[in-house]
């Protein structure tokens, strides 16, 4: 088994409105304005097989990503 | 016979059901784990709710399930399928429509009664509608994202757009247009004490069908 971690973002130019709710919350405790707030999520898995870069790319296109509106990017533990 | 697929965590089963009663059709339920449609089904709805709890993303899950191979085979061999609220949100995940639904720019659960604009009366689904229509809408990710110049926009928000959508989109179809699904819930509106019947021509036509 190999660590991989999935982080998955909202892609550029469309709209978060979690990362804008956050982001005005922010400001209205004191903390003032932030640009391009955006939460996605990170995804842990330890994946089985000699190519689990690979093996999670196909879960990204297969599940964990909406090419529509979300990218991914994968880290493979050493 | 229509079909009304259920998932962990759909909750307007019932209410899909009693709507095919009240338009004159009859209705079973199939399971999300099942390899095939019911013998006999003429017509599918996927029903609201909040499936797999909306995990992932709303819809992302269910529409991985093994009746949605089923589904699919059925919607491509022309066969009408009606997807409301969450099973809208299925077949946009399934690839069955386009676009894709987003978290209400309200950030809120909105419940409401809603006027929609039919903007496309010809469809199997929409045939016999109204050109205005009262129903309610109720989610949290209603939002419709999408590219309205290269979709068969079906319904859109009258007046005010109270979840945000691309272009005030509140349903869309597939090109062929048997498949249809819309965030607010005609379900709810074939019977007077719920305050419109506005609903009803569209399950009359998925009867028919």
């Amino acid at each position: 088994m190999t660590r991989v971690i999935v982080t998955v973002m909202p892609r550029a130019g469309v709209l978060d409105p979690q990362g804008q709710a956050v982001a005005i919350s922010l400001d209205r405790l004191g903390f003032g304005h932030v640009d391009n707030l955006r939460i996605g999520k990170r995804i842990e898995l330890d994946v089985p097989g000699d190519d689990p870069e690979g093996q999670a790319r196909r879960m990204c296109e297969a599940l964990l990503a909406n090419p529509l509106i979300e990218d991914y990017s994968i880290e493979v533990a050493s | 016979m229509i079909a009304v697929v259920r998932f962990p965590g759909s909750l307007d089963h019932d209410s899909a059901a009693k709507a095919v009663h009240a338009a004159g059709g009859t209705a079973t339920f199939a399971w999300q784990d099942d390899a095939e449609l019911p013998a006999g089904t003429t017509g599918v709805i996927l029903p609201g709710g909040f499936s797999y709890g909306d995990h992932l993303r709303p819809g992302a899950i269910a529409s991985r399930a093994p009746i949605m191979g089923a589904v699919r085979r059925f919607a491509e061999a022309g066969g009408r399928v009606l997807g409301i609220c969450n099973g809208f949100q299925v077949l946009c995940e399934a690839g069955l429509l386009p676009g894709v639904l987003r978290t209400n720019t309200t950030l809120s659960f909105v419940c409401r009664q809603v006027h929609l604009d039919v903007a496309d009366g010809d469809t199997a689904l929409t045939r016999g509608l109204a050109p205005t229509i009262s129903v309610p809408v109720k989610n949290q990710d209603g939002n419709w994202l999408g590219d309205p110049a290269t979709t068969r926009v079906v319904f859109r928000y009258h007046g005010e757009n109270p979840l945000g959508s691309t272009d005030a989109v509140a349903g869309v179809a597939n090109a062929r247009g048997n498949v249809v699904g819309l965030m607010p819930h005609p379900e709810e509106a074939v019977d007077a004490l719920l305050g419109s019947t506005d609903g009803l021509p569209l399950f009359r036509a998925l009867v028919a069908a």
